[in-house]
């Protein structure tokens, strides 16, 4: 009991003293857990990064991820990316993020071409993620820069060599939170409490009028926009 | 079985005798004073006098059959498949700060991964002096620690930036859920690893089907984020990430990743599909802000709601609702009935604890009239929760993430309710 004990009030400590210790990794450790092999690495560390970092050696032609698209994608995201039903839109949409009914697809909105590799390695196809060998989903990010119009040639091959120098045309509209600096967060001031709105309140729009709560709607009602994500 | 039957059947066969009984005594004296009585009172009840069931007839208990109306539920025409989709908590129909476990919303990208505990390994690696494979068992191993935190997806209210739509609190406001963790905090299973000076941000994978994926910044993983097995003083719920999830206190619960299998710690964010393509906030100007990963101030009255209409008329009104903010505990919650117009500070009731829902009354005597209402948070750090307007004046309608705007409640003379926008 007593032997458990201290540890834990030393390490409580070092972390209030300061998060460097911790981060330096000097604390008390409990010596549990077992040193992870290569080959565990390996197989769970998929993740991709813009720069490039854990790209896994491969390569792809947009042709080539033309047949695997139509094969395993098309059913869901439509031949050209345009979606079937209410399946997610994947090309498209370029100029659209002002207007009054946005299309946020990897060609109009996102900011990085890792995230499409990344994305589709871990959980595509919907319903058999990790389907794909690595050469698989260079020629399918390739394809879908082909979709979007982000490369144009339909012999381009995508590769490990290659792939950090293609930038999506969104990158730069991406901005910090900056949400307190929002003039009602900003004014920390006490709100008004009494005769703070000088008519009787009217009512101005009705969730009744659109009607879309489940136990009311028929099954054709759809929102105003297009649901969460 | 048989022993059962048996039973019922003599069971059904007294109480006919016994209805015959009643029927003979009431039509043969004081009529007119049975009458006059309640029969809930008057009458004796199948449940005083018949035994109900054994000890071990539900081994693992569940609610009333009287209460099967209080449940999750969706709204199918939101998402395109129910694997990847969202139901909402019956926030009308609970009380308190705590969600029971089985109403916690739900929200997944790839279904509920059915994990056996003794195959699941946690795994930390990255920027670390050496890269660790945790078990279950080892993780229960580690100084444990239990803490009450609200949970809010980003998207909870993001139907209503386009106005009004949705008919009652569950939908405009239930992926919210506040359930207390068991669990180890973050910070003691990364030092057993060891993280390197360079180490920035940490990236968290779960185990399911969409293998989803957050990252986040090391000083947040150092505050007060957990790795946590319990929920309510037992395990994990299946749909809440069993055998173990991440616990991301006060920020959005797209992070908190489920069925947690992985942590890599690195210099950089991984910009991953959920902080690009999702996760991030379009605003009119057509920039987007990214990485809004704190929940802000925010609070809904419950009761009475378009679900939960005013049924009892005139007089004593018990008004409730529910208030939470991701800077820390709520200070203060208003409440007007006037839209607006008059604010009335409610009373918090229950434990005010930071990054947890808090408990909010207000009873008045309801005159029969027209009302107009709205609740108001304050938190800690002094941040007022905005109205629709405002946020739609700086943001536009396009944010989908982080409506945490004032809604107003229309109740009728008649006492149904609806959700308005008002003047
Ligand atoms: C059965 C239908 C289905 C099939 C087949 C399918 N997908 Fe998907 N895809 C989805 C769903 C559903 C999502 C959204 C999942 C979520 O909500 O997390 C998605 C998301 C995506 C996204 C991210 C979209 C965004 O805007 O964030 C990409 C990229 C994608 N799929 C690519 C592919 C590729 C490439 C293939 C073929 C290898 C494929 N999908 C096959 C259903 C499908």
């Amino acid at each position: 009991m007593s032997k458990f004990r201290k540890p834990l009030l030393i390490i409580g400590l070092s972390v209030l003293a300061s998060a460097a210790t911790a981060l330096a990794g000097d604390g008390e450790h409990f010596k549990l857990g077992r040193v992870a092999t290569p080959d565990e690495l390996l197989a769970w560390d998929i993740d991709v990064r813009p720069d490039g970092l854990g790209l896994p050696d491969g390569r792809g032609t947009v042709a080539h991820g033309m047949e695997i698209f139509d094969e395993n994608c098309a059913s869901c995201h439509g031949d050209f990316g345009e979606a079937v039903g209410r399946w997610p839109v994947l090309a498209g949409g370029k100029g659209t993020l002002q207007a009054d009914r946005p299309e946020k697809t990897i060609g109009s909105y996102w900011p990085y071409l890792s995230t499409v590799f990344d994305y589709v390695r871990r959980a595509m196809p919907f319903g058999n993620a990790r389907s794909l060998s690595d050469d698989d989903v260079y020629a399918l990010t390739a394809y879908l820069l082909y979709l979007n119009d982000v490369v144009t040639n339909d012999e381009f091959e995508l590769s490990k060599e290659n792939f950090a120098d293609i930038k999506l045309p969104n990158e730069t509209n991406f901005i910090d939170d900056d949400r307190t600096k929002e003039p009602f967060y900003a004014d920390k001031s006490e709100p008004c409490m009494e005769n703070c709105k000088p008519d009787k309140a009217t009512i101005k729009a009705h969730a009744a009028i659109l009607d879309v709560t489940p136990e009311d709607a028929g099954e054709d009602d759809q929102p105003a926009n297009g649901g969460i994500e | 079985m048989k022993t059962e039957t048996t039973r019922t059947t003599r069971r059904a066969l007294l109480r006919a005798g016994l209805a015959g009984g009643t029927a003979a005594l009431t039509t043969g004296t004081a009529a007119g004073a049975r009458a006059a009585g309640d029969p809930a009172i008057t009458e004796i009840q199948d449940w005083n006098r018949y035994p109900g069931k054994g000890v071990d007839a539900t081994p693992y208990g569940s609610p009333s059959s009287f209460e099967a109306h209080v449940i999750r539920k969706n709204v199918p025409w939101l998402t395109s498949d129910p694997i990847s989709s969202v139901n909402f908590t019956p926030l009308h129909e609970i009380d308190g700060i705590i969600t029971p476990s089985g109403l916690c919303f739900e929200r997944h990208h790839g279904g509920i991964a059915e994990i056996d505990p003794n195959a699941h390994r946690l795994m930390v690696h990255g920027m670390v002096d050496k890269p660790l494979v945790f078990t279950m068992a080892d993780l229960k191993r580690f100084p444990r620690e239990n803490r009450i935190y609200f949970l809010e997806c980003a998207a909870n209210s993001g139907m209503e930036w386009r106005g009004a739509q949705l008919n009652g609190c569950q939908y405009t406001h239930g992926m919210v859920h506040c359930v207390m963790y068991t669990g180890v905090p973050l910070r003691t299973i990364l030092n057993e690893a060891g993280v390197k000076p360079e180490g920035k941000w940490l990236l968290a994978e779960g185990a399911d089907a969409s293998a989803m994926t957050r990252s986040v910044p090391l000083e947040k993983a150092l505050d007060d984020c957990m790795v946590a097995f319990g929920m309510n003083g037992e395990a994990l719920r299946p749909e809440q990430g069993y055998p173990v999830r991440l616990v991301v206190p006060g920020w959005e619960g797209n992070m908190w990743i489920k069925w947690l299998r992985r942590l890599e710690i690195g210099d950089q964010p991984w910009q991953q599909r959920e902080e690009t393509s999702k996760y991030t906030d379009l605003l009119a100007t057509g920039k987007a802000r990214r990485f809004t990963f704190l929940m802000d101030v925010k609070s809904v009255i419950t009761n009475p709601s378009p679900q939960a209409p005013i049924r009892h008329g005139k007089g004593p009104l018990v008004l409730t609702g529910v208030a939470w903010s991701g800077n820390g505990r709520i200070k203060r919650v208003d409440v007007s009935v006037d839209g607006g117009r008059n604010w009335h500070t409610a009373r918090i009731d229950g434990p005010s604890l930071p990054k947890a829902l808090h408990r909010f009354y207000y009873e008045f005597d309801w005159d029969g009239s027209e009302l107009f209402l709205q609740s108001r948070a304050i938190d800690e750090a002094g941040f007022v929760q905005p109205t629709k307007d405002q946020l739609r004046g700086v943001r536009g309608s396009n944010s989908i993430y982080h409506n945490n705007g004032i809604q107003t409640w229309h109740v009728t003379e008649e006492g149904s309710i609806e959700n308005v926008e008002i003047s």
